[in-house]
């Protein structure tokens, strides 16, 4: 009996394996299928499909800005089918990118959530004849395997937020300058150009400290240098909570601020209510991070024509308080 | 009452080490900087005369540490752990009251209020799972709040959509800054009375015995007809309140609820007031004004720190040198040998007279 039930255990599992193998199959094939067909649909109806392999909005203020510019560019009226996955995890994403790819979209969109990975499915991707874009985020791979990337250039920011200030031609530049968290790509690329005007004695640096975008930190180094006495007429913040910290520290201590104020206050990220301190003259430069790249991508695919250089700098604006309108705090502000 | 004389008389007992502490903090401080502790009077961009300088940076900044550090207080005596979710449930309160004030069309007194009212509860029911964890199903405290140390700033981020809302309104600028015609820090009169209303509250009930006896031995006290798992899960209920009021003090203060940077790792500055405060970490007896006097030494050390322009980077790690000196020397090891060596030293001298 033992020895019976030993054999039928047997020929359950090598029917099984069997059974799984013929299953394989079957997929590859309808899969195939599956490929043909969509191509067939979008060429003839028009729909073009985008994978967006994504990081989930949940991760920033940028990301849910950025999630919804992607729904509202790649949507049904402009032309486009969209298939969204949003994780934070690599190997989730990958997956998801190659289901993408077996399913068979006509553009892949991605912004990886690490740089390294990603080798063997954009091959496959290539392979199967899918272009792809990055946006926000760079990836580690061959040039050739995608078509261009679209990002954001911090230091960049930082040189059109340093400019602007030196326009603002004063007499001495007494700068306090609250850093992100040491080694994000923001907080590098924000300080560098400031480090270099400090390097070269055009200002002066009175404080330089991290706050690791914790507002109430701001406030304390803020507190702490007005209790010292010394005296400062800027407040660089590297984003905006950061730069709502120091000015609640100013209106603490009866400093004035902004615009008309003894203080020039900058932030960066243009959150809507950071504008609209802007707008009311309470700060007086908000530096743009844009997590608008869907429409830039969206032209390349409509118009059909190959990006001239691998890395597109999406451009990116600084708010200055006296130029400000409430329609850019429409158009550009993230948030509510 | 009693005591208390006792006390008197065989020196500061509990607290000496946080006084010491205070004291060395406030002499370095005026050696390096006879001005350092000069208080000024400079009117506020509100059109209030306030008081400003680094000693109203001090007690200000401290306030929503001191507030944590009295319910962390009672959790520590009466479990015998510490609850480490406190900074995550406060960013959860926090969100609450943003979102009840968001919800109304203007914000007002009332508002306020239920605003409050709402926070409390929903800090109150996070504290009372943490409680029940840890009283009924007898989970060690920390790993019971682990749950929500890992979870709560999830939480906090649903109820507000992601976003970090402000909310601007001269009333919530009063409770997180300066109300007109006070010069004093509306935070540190919200310190002062809760410290009361706890006064208030072990003066009027027996709680601080029970909870006492709970924390030293919880057989005992279980013989003894107290309810043991009640008075675990009161002592983080009460936590819970501690906790909403740091959370609204902390958003107040800036307009802004981030329910990523909201009180951040307040939970480790919190137990380390407690244990400053003279307070066994082991539970059992405790002095809330120990902790509260932890709170300020904490921060005194932060702002003396960044007037020195140390780096921020580099502030956690001498606060660590500090702190391990301050808890070496409070150990019961270390008092122990001191006690001894003083007692030789005695023998020593009246050897001495003798011959």
């Amino acid at each position: 009996m033992k020895r019976f039930s030993k054999v039928l255990s047997l020929i359950m599992a090598l029917v099984m394996t069997l059974s799984l193998a013929a299953c394989g199959g079957d997929n590859g094939g309808s899969n195939n299928g599956g490929n043909t067909t969509d191509a067939g649909n979008s060429s003839s109806g028009g729909t073009i499909t985008v994978g967006v392999v994504n990081n989930p909005p949940s991760e920033s203020g940028y990301r849910e800005a950025n999630v919804k510019d992607m729904e509202a560019v790649f949507s049904k009226e402009n032309g486009y089918e969209l298939k969204a996955f949003y994780s934070l995890k690599n190997d989730e994403q990958l997956q998801a990118a190659q289901g993408f790819i077996t399913e068979g979209v006509d553009y892949l969109l991605i912004s990886a959530a690490e740089t390294t990975g990603w080798d063997e499915v954009l091959t496959k991707a290539k392979e199967a004849g899918i272009k792809v874009y990055l946006f926000d985020r760079m990836i580690d791979v061959d040039e050739s395997l995608y078509e261009a990337a679209v990002v954001s250039d911090m230091a960049k920011e930082g040189e059109t937020a340093v400019n602007w200030l030196l326009a603002q031609n004063l007499p001495e530049y007494n700068v306090i300058h609250i850093q992100g968290a040491m080694g994000s790509d923001a907080q590098i690329g924000r300080t560098g150009a400031l480090d270099e005007q400090f390097a070269s004695g055009k200002m002066k640096k009175v404080v330089q400290q991290t706050a690791t975008w914790d507002e109430a930190e701001a406030k304390k180094i803020v507190e702490s240098v007005i209790n010292s006495g010394e005296s400062f007429n800027v407040i660089y913040a590297e984003n905006d909570g950061m730069a709502k910290g120091a000015v609640a520290a100013l209106d603490e201590a009866g400093i004035t601020h902004g615009t008309s104020g003894d203080v020039i206050v900058m932030g960066f990220d243009c959150n809507k209510w950071a504008l609209r301190e802007l707008l009311a003259g309470a700060w007086n430069y908000d530096g743009q991070c844009s997590p608008f790249q869907a429409k830039i991508i969206s032209d390349y695919i409509k118009s059909g024509s190959t990006p001239s250089s691998k890395k597109i700098i999406n451009e990116e604006k600084g708010f200055d308080a006296k130029e400000l309108t409430q329609a850019d705090i429409d158009t550009y502000g993230l948030g509510e | 009452m009693k005591d208390k004389t006792v006390n008197l008389k065989g020196g500061l007992g509990q607290l000496t080490i946080p006084i010491i502490a205070v004291a060395l903090l406030v002499i370095f401080n005026l050696i390096r900087d006879p001005g350092f502790f000069s208080i000024s009077i400079t009117h506020n961009n509100y059109g209030n005369a306030v008081l400003a300088g680094n000693l109203i940076s001090i007690i200000n900044g401290a306030s929503e540490l001191a507030i944590l550090a009295i319910g962390m207080t009672l959790v520590t005596a009466a479990t015998k752990g510490q609850d480490i979710s406190v900074g995550a449930a406060a960013a959860i309160a926090g969100s609450v009251f943003v979102k009840v004030l968001k919800s109304g069309a203007e914000i007002s007194g009332g508002t306020v209020i239920l605003a409050f009212i709402c926070s409390c509860c929903v800090a109150m029911i996070f504290g009372a799972f943490n409680g029940t964890l840890v009283a009924v199903f007898n989970i060690q405290p920390m790993i019971a709040t682990l749950i929500l140390y890992t979870c709560g700033r999830s939480i906090a981020y649903w109820i507000n959509g992601g976003a970090t809302p402000t909310v601007t309104s001269p009333i919530i600028n009063a409770i997180g800054s300066f109300a007109p015609g006070i010069p004093i820090p509306m935070p540190v009169i919200i310190v002062i009375i809760v410290t009361i209303l706890f006064k208030l509250l072990f003066h009027f009930t027996s709680l601080e015995l029970l909870t006492q006896s709970v924390g030293i031995n919880q057989s005992a006290a279980r013989l003894n007809g107290i309810n043991t798992t009640f008075i675990k899960l009161l002592s983080f209920i009460l936590l819970g309140v501690c906790v909403s009021v740091a959370g609204i003090i902390g958003v107040s203060r800036l307009g802004l609820i981030n329910h990523e940077t909201l009180l951040l790792d307040v939970e480790m500055d919190a137990i380390l007031a407690v244990a400053i405060g003279g307070n066994s970490l082991g539970g059992g007896k405790f002095k809330i004004s120990g902790s509260i006097i932890g709170a300020y030494v904490i921060q005194m050390l932060t702002i003396t720190l960044y007037a020195m322009k140390v780096s921020s980077t580099d502030v956690k790690a001498y606060k660590a040198i500090v702190i391990v000196l301050l808890v070496v020397i409070g150990s019961p090891v270390v008092k122990e040998r001191f006690a001894k060596l003083m007692k030789q030293r005695k023998k020593l001298a009246k050897g001495g007279e003798a011959a």
